[in-house]
């Protein structure tokens, strides 16, 4: 089984948010009316969160990271659920059952990088949207928990093409809608079960950080950044 | 039989039989507060949590907060009645039954709390199909419905007598009384068994009643958040628990002896002894406060340290030191008074500060920790809406409108235990004090070794 990470070299992001816009587009989420921003209740599978640095001192400065859910090997979200409507599928990703989540929101609390999303609505899409659904993902009914699956949607597409042309599965069959828009190309993603993949070679540069590592989380989203990232949070 | 005359303790039966036209105001009152709050749930149903403050990062909000409190508050009832009978504290007779239905009905309450809070309440019973047994919300499911039913079984079995004296009294309700006093006739065989199953009871749910509290904070505890994350989570709820519950003993207390002129069964004494409780609990939970933040602080682990200090001087300080005026300071220098533990207005003033403080503890254990997440974000203030605020009162009018029917239907101080201690206690304490001296054998101003 593959183990199936992404590596984002913040010397090359640019904080465009090509890949927020990708993401919403391609897993159907609901863009988020003003007021629902306002509340504080817009849903991002991935979205950048400001690091702040030497705040109100004389050179302040601020750093933009994308942050989509990390997939960790030990998620400290799937044991919490009462339900086993969030678990850790067998290529690693953590997934989400919509079908079974009761929204006590316990794996949004227990997640220490805050990237679960609640649909305190129903999901509204404008009107020439809602043609443009993507038909490879559900549209999340309200009061469900949801996140980033990593485009598990195209491994499952991937998978179904390569058996098809009766090959394994290749690095760059399966890249999630972030990845493969990314204009500076600062992100990568494949199996950090292979040795030979370029996220396995990008992961042990010295450059390679994760986030809140020391929560023994082991994440499988890695960072790169030369210097001082001012991640110190 | 019992003999159905009372004598002097027919004021005990009096709420049942000849109730006062007051009740039904009182009880109107409520019934339109609940109403309220079914209206606020409506509004919820149909909109979904849209309707509350909630927002990200803070996920849980005052639903949670009850949970807690209301669970909090469950512990006094059962757990001081079965310690008070085990240790035979006589001056327990007049209280204990007023404070076991405290306990089986606000339970209700707490778990009706996290009914409201869900998102997809219609699928409730997925956490009995696919129950997950390593979350600790699935723990709670066990042990407060183990709660529930021990202490229902522990509130109805000294209650059976009491029923049989109302079955064989003229009076209304017949058949009820009939069915639940399962043909009492108070034969010495069946005090016998009704004695055994009560001590035994007593015991049980003590570990029961421990556990319950321990792991309602252990959903906070087992995760990694700051400021949750924490070894002494467990006893910090379970005394905070008992701090709170006996509080709503004495305010409950109060309210009956008022209203119902219960003056000679519940008497300053009996708020006193309760006020000593309230105060070794009062301490006790400011050593737990006070252990909790001094490691949290010398520790100064960054991501902790941000909660901390939006607790002592940020956001929610103003809330903070309420909390702590109101769970320590007012009620410590109520209660170390000897002149205003005395007085039912001291231990009750005391009391209804500890319950204030007491909320605003569990809302500030769960609302800062959410507010101030690991990673920076732009975080929307937690502010709780009208729904959320409605089935709070709501909660609360339908507990005290379920409590004041139950005096309605039943004594609300046990009767035969209250005979029994006039007829049996005095002969067996001093048997009981006997036993722990040593025997007079030599009569008096005998030789000297």
């Amino acid at each position: 089984m593959a183990r199936w990470g992404m590596v984002i070299d913040l010397d090359r992001c640019t904080a465009c948010q090509a890949c927020v816009v990708a993401c919403q587009v391609e897993n159907n989420i609901p863009p988020a009316s003003a007021r629902t921003a306002e509340r504080g209740r817009a849903i991002a599978w991935i979205r950048l969160v400001p690091f702040g640095k030497g705040e109100g001192g004389e050179h302040p400065s601020l750093r933009l990271i994308p942050v989509p859910c990390m997939h960790c090997e030990h998620p400290p979200c799937t044991k919490v659920c009462p339900v086993h409507a969030t678990q850790v599928g067998d290529d690693g990703l953590v997934g989400q059952v919509y079908a079974r989540c009761i929204g006590c929101r316990y794996c949004t609390t227990a997640c220490p990088y805050t990237v679960r999303q609640f649909n305190w609505d129903r999901p509204a899409f404008p009107e020439p949207m809602e043609a443009g659904l993507s038909p490879d993902v559900s549209v999340r009914p309200r009061g469900v928990v949801e996140k980033c699956s990593f485009c598990h949607h195209r491994l499952q597409n991937a998978k179904d093409a390569a058996r098809a042309a009766g090959r394994p599965i290749r690095e760059g069959d399966y890249l999630p809608a972030c990845v493969e828009s990314c204009p500076p190309g600062a992100m990568a993603f494949g199996d950090f079960d292979d040795p030979r993949s370029t996220v396995s070679r990008l992961a042990e540069s010295h450059r390679a950080f994760k986030l809140l590592e020391e929560l023994g989380t082991h994440p499988k989203v890695i960072y790169l950044s030369k210097g001082e990232w001012g991640g110190e949070s | 039989m019992e003999n159905p005359d009372l004598g002097l303790d027919e004021r005990l039966i009096r709420p049942i039989e000849k109730p006062a036209r007051a009740f039904a105001i009182f009880a109107l009152v409520l019934f339109v507060l609940c109403a309220w709050g079914f209206v606020a749930w409506m509004a919820q149903l149909r909109k979904g949590l849209a309707v509350t403050g909630m927002n990200v990062p803070v996920y849980w909000g005052l639903y949670i907060t009850n949970f807690v409190f209301f669970i909090g508050i469950s512990h006094a009832g059962t757990l001081i009645s079965a310690i008070l009978r085990l240790a035979r504290a006589e001056w327990r007779r007049s209280i204990t039954r007023a404070a076991e239905v405290i306990t089986v009905l606000v339970l209700f309450f707490g778990m009706g709390s996290i009914l409201l809070d869900l998102g997809r309440p219609d699928r409730l019973l997925n956490v009995i199909l696919h129950g997950n047994f390593h979350s600790p919300l699935l723990w709670d499911v066990v042990s407060v419905s183990c709660y529930l039913t021990a202490s229902t079984v522990y509130l109805y079995l000294p209650l059976i007598p009491d029923v049989a004296i109302l079955r064989d009294r003229p009076g209304p309700r017949q058949a009820l009384y009939r069915t639940l006093a399962l043909g009492w006739t108070g034969t010495p065989r069946q005090k016998h068994l009704l004695e055994r199953a009560i001590s035994i009871m007593a015991v049980l749910v003590i570990p029961v009643a421990v556990s319950v509290h321990t792991v309602v904070s252990w959903v906070f505890a087992m995760t990694v958040q700051p400021m949750w994350h924490s070894t002494i989570f467990g006893p910090y709820f379970v005394v905070g628990a008992i701090f709170s519950g006996i509080g709503v003993i004495i305010i409950g207390m109060a309210v009956i002896r008022k209203a119902y002129h219960l003056e000679d069964y519940l008497k300053p004494i009996h708020f006193n002894n309760l006020g000593i409780l309230l105060l070794v609990m009062c301490l006790l939970w400011f050593y737990f406060t006070f252990a909790e933040f001094l490691t949290t602080y010398y520790g100064a682990d960054p991501s902790h340290m941000t909660v901390f200090l939006s607790k002592t001087q940020g956001e929610f300080s103003y809330l903070f030191w309420t909390m702590f005026m109101a769970c320590f300071v007012i009620p410590f220098v109520l209660l170390a008074n000897n002149k205003t533990r005395w007085t039912v207005w001291g231990t009750v003033t005391a009391s209804v500060s500890v319950e204030i403080g007491m909320w605003l503890e569990r809302y500030l254990i769960v609302v800062p920790s959410l507010s101030r997440p690991r990673l920076p974000m732009e975080a929307a203030k937690y502010s709780p809406s009208w729904v959320e605020w409605s089935l709070f009162v709501a909660f609360g009018a339908t507990f005290i409108l379920l409590y004041a029917l139950f005096t309605r239907f039943f004594p609300i101080i046990s009767i035969w235990e209250i005979r029994e201690g006039r007829e049996n206690s005095a002969r067996e304490v001093s048997a009981r004090v006997d036993s722990y001296l040593p025997a007079a054998e030599e009569p008096a101003g005998g030789s000297t070794p």
